[in-house]
């Protein structure tokens, strides 16, 4: 048994860890700023081969896996390091590794090099990735709106869900240029994942997939991303616990420090049982993810429940801990707050994840 | 990352489960009714006997007090295999659990050793006489006092929440020998035996029906100073050694429905729109609630398990396990419960319902025994999170100087 992270990949966790020691100051700064990220930690984070880690050496990778991304979700999460990791790396990139092809090959080389940034744009302004898109591919041009899609700003191309006449009655799955595409920036709940709505016309697309197999894909990207962000969740509970059991202890209210009460303490041991609960479903999803288990469907959906219930609510009463001050613009625990909103809602409500959960249960049970 | 055995567990597993699968199926419990509490009992000497027999029993305890000399995975890998028979442990529970370890760990070997036979031969019961009425989570304000008469001890006093004393040969037993210093300092442990003359034993009737427990009534007991373990004084010491055991259990009785249970029995009742009522989102809501607390226990043992593994030992984060199972079994149930509507009224033997109502009755006791929900909190915080202890009044008092 051995249900741990290896060595490795926990000192790739401390060299994360020391690259993003002072992320969340480098978060603020990007707050009111007009760019999408910061460059020089994103090109730090390539330069160790973050960008790199997951993909294969034969397409320019580093040939490592699926733990590895998920070690470093967890410190993005647990630092809101201003850079396009998940968007590009846990999403994009493990989108066009599932959908592979020639447009794979042509563009994992430079997308593991950190060179170009990728983002998912399937959402119309409303839904879930799942949901069927309206936007057309005719005789190879896409035209259509898609919003809100993250680090629009930071990215160069784009996968697109859309339908063509070779689509049948589904849809399929195009990569996109964004260059001379039309940006209009998105006021997001989370100020530093940037975000935007995206105005194609008639923009070259690339097929990636199969015609039709658009619904198949993203089911499969569900569970996959599910598992990555449930890590970035993790992280963010992990940091919020961290600073509130720090406040709890240096916060003195009636003689004393407010973490010696029960009232507070008890949240405190509420929210650290919460993330441990969390941390063995990721686990288990970073097992089943790189093992491509069976498991995988119900293992994604336990990690996303358990880390969307220790994220939401470690910030949540975090906050309350830190009693006003935490209510400030310029106090850290408003942003984990925005952070772990985004990241409940962006891949679908809980019963959405509910219902994946007890299908998987029943599926698992009947075989 | 694998759940793999090393080779050295992989064959301990495998000789642990050729053996279970000879002797366990002739040591189970009936399937289909209740067993009554002589049958327990009865299967229960018989099952402990036979494990003894074959190495089995105080796998990690020391060799010349009785035990195996073996690795606390090694006991980990028995009781995952033993838990796939529907076998009688219970009325051992506390014997092996807490009082045997603390009996070897304060007399000498000469002297543990023909006590801790007959326990793991299954001839002696143990029981554990701590909790007293006035004193559950705060256990240092007990009363129950021990005062000096020549080479013995006279002790007079009433225990609580005693499992199985009715049962037991022998109870280890804390007492105050001192109530003029601070409460922790003024204790000291003894064993005796139970049919000492003054030992009143009284079954307590409790929530689900059934009398488990008992108080013990003592009227000047009387003692031998050669049955006291560990030295005057340090009975505060003494017991956290047997407490350390207690808290071992971290995932959900084998017995106890957990969410295929549920599953089952949603499945079986008829939706409000056609279908069943697996089908309706607020119970799929719920069941993933459910799955998220029981699957993560699981997970957090396996974990455990690997600190194990790698010759670590697992902390207070242990302390999570009862606090989520126990308000888990609670809620499951109720949902259970709830969702039975007019058919859950009835106090049926249906074995598909009758699990859900048992342990929805036993959970208020599940929250409480081994540390209430609220002591576990505290620990978890003080402990782990390292957050100020609370404000304890009578910390620097004598004892019987406490308002």
């Amino acid at each position: 048994m051995n249900f741990e992270f290896s060595d490795e990949q926990e000192s790739l966790r401390d060299q994360a860890r020391r690259l993003f020691a002072n992320a969340p100051a480098k978060a603020r700064m990007l707050l009111e700023a007009d760019a999408g990220h910061d460059a020089e930690l994103w090109s730090h984070a390539a330069g160790m081969g973050l960008t790199a880690a997951a993909i294969a050496e034969r397409q320019g990778g580093l040939g490592l896996g699926a733990l590895e991304l998920c070690v470093v979700a967890e410190e993005i999460g647990r630092s809101l390091a201003p850079i396009p990791f998940s968007s590009s790396v846990l999403v994009a990139t493990e989108a066009l590794k599932l959908a592979g092809g020639a447009a794979a090959d042509e563009w994992l080389p430079r997308l593991a090099a950190g060179e170009v940034i990728a983002t998912l744009a399937f959402t119309e302004g409303s839904g879930v990735w799942s949901t069927a898109p309206r936007g057309r591919v005719r005789d190879g041009r896409f035209d259509g709106i898609k919003t809100p899609v993250a680090d629009a700003a930071s990215a160069q191309i784009a996968i697109v869900s859309a339908r063509s006449d070779e689509d049948g009655d589904g849809y399929g799955w195009w990569l996109l240029p964004l260059q001379g595409v039309a940006q209009m920036p998105v006021t997001a709940i989370d100020r530093i994942r940037k975000h935007a709505a995206l105005n194609f016309v008639g923009t070259p697309a690339q097929r990636i997939g199969s015609p039709g197999s658009g619904a198949t894909l993203t089911e499969r990207l569900l569970d996959i991303a599910a598992v990555y962000v449930a890590f970035e969740q993790l992280g963010g509970a992990e940091a919020m616990l961290a600073m509130s059991v720090d406040y709890a202890k240096r916060r003195r209210a009636f003689g004393n420090a407010i973490g010696a009460t029960q009232a507070v303490k008890h949240r405190l041991a509420d929210m650290y049982t919460k993330v441990q609960l969390a941390r063995g479903h990721c686990l288990y999803g970073a097992w089943a993810l790189s093992t491509a288990a069976p498991e995988l469907p119900l293992a994604a959906a336990g990690a996303r429940l358990a880390a969307s219930d220790a994220f939401c609510y470690a910030a949540e009463e975090g906050i309350e801990i830190h009693g006003g001050i935490g209510f400030t613009w310029e106090n850290d625990c408003t942003l984990y707050l925005r952070r772990s909103r985004l990241l409940a809602q962006m891949l679908g409500h809980r019963s959405r994840w509910s219902d994946r959960l007890v299908r998987a249960l029943i599926a698992g049970r009947a075989a | 990352m694998d759940f793999k055995d090393s080779p050295d567990e992989a064959s301990y597993r495998a000789q642990v489960r050729a053996w279970l699968a000879e002797h366990a199926p002739g040591h189970e419990l009936p399937r289909d009714r209740d067993a009554s509490e002589d049958e327990l009992v009865a299967l229960a000497r018989r099952w402990q006997a036979a494990k003894a027999a074959a190495g089995y029993v105080g796998i990690t305890w020391r060799k010349d007090v009785g035990g195996q000399g073996g690795t606390p995975l090694q006991s980990v890998i028995f009781q995952q295999e033993e838990a796939r028979y529907r076998v009688s442990n219970v009325p051992f529970a506390v014997t092996m659990g807490m009082c045997v370890p603390t009996i070897y760990t304060y007399l000498t070997p000469e002297r543990a050793l023909p006590m801790v036979r007959r326990a793991v031969d299954g001839e002696q019961i143990w029981c554990q006489l701590f909790s007293e009425p006035a004193a559950g989570s705060d256990l240092a304000g007990i009363r129950t006092r021990a005062q000096r008469d020549g080479s013995d001890w006279v002790i007079n006093g009433q225990k609580v929440w005693t499992s199985y004393a009715h049962r037991s040969d022998y109870g280890i037993l804390l007492v105050r020998t001192d109530p003029g210093v601070v409460k922790h300092k003024g204790l000291t442990m003894f064993y005796l035996d139970m049919k000492t003359p003054g030992v009143d034993i009284r079954p307590i009737r409790t929530l689900p029906g059934e009398a488990e427990f008992n108080e013990v009534f003592l009227t000047d007991v009387r003692i031998p100073d050669s049955q006291r373990l560990g030295n005057v004084g340090e009975g505060w010491k003494v017991s956290l050694t047997t407490l350390s055991h207690e808290r071992m259990a971290i995932t959900k009785p084998a017995d106890a429905p957990g969410v295929d249970e549920l599953i089952a029995l949603m499945q079986a009742l008829p939706g409000e729109s056609g279908g069943t009522q697996v089908d309706d989102p607020s119970v799929r809501d719920a069941i993933a609630r459910f799955y998220v607390n029981d699957m993560g226990l699981e997970l957090l043992r396996m974990r455990a398990q690997t600190a194990l593994s790698k010759g670590q030992a697992p902390g207070p984060e242990a302390a999570i396990g009862k606090l989520v199972m126990a308000k888990t079994r609670q809620d499951i149930g109720a949902f259970a419960l709830d969702r039975l509507e007019q058919a859950g009224i009835a106090e049926t033997d249906d074995l598909r319902i009758k699990p859900f109502r048992y342990f929805y009755w036993w959970a208020p006791g599940l929250r409480i025994a081994g540390g209430t929900d609220e002591i576990l909190r505290n620990i978890i915080a003080e402990r782990v999170l390292g957050l100020p202890g609370d404000l304890r009044l009578d910390k620097d008092l004598p004892f019987n100087q406490i308002k």
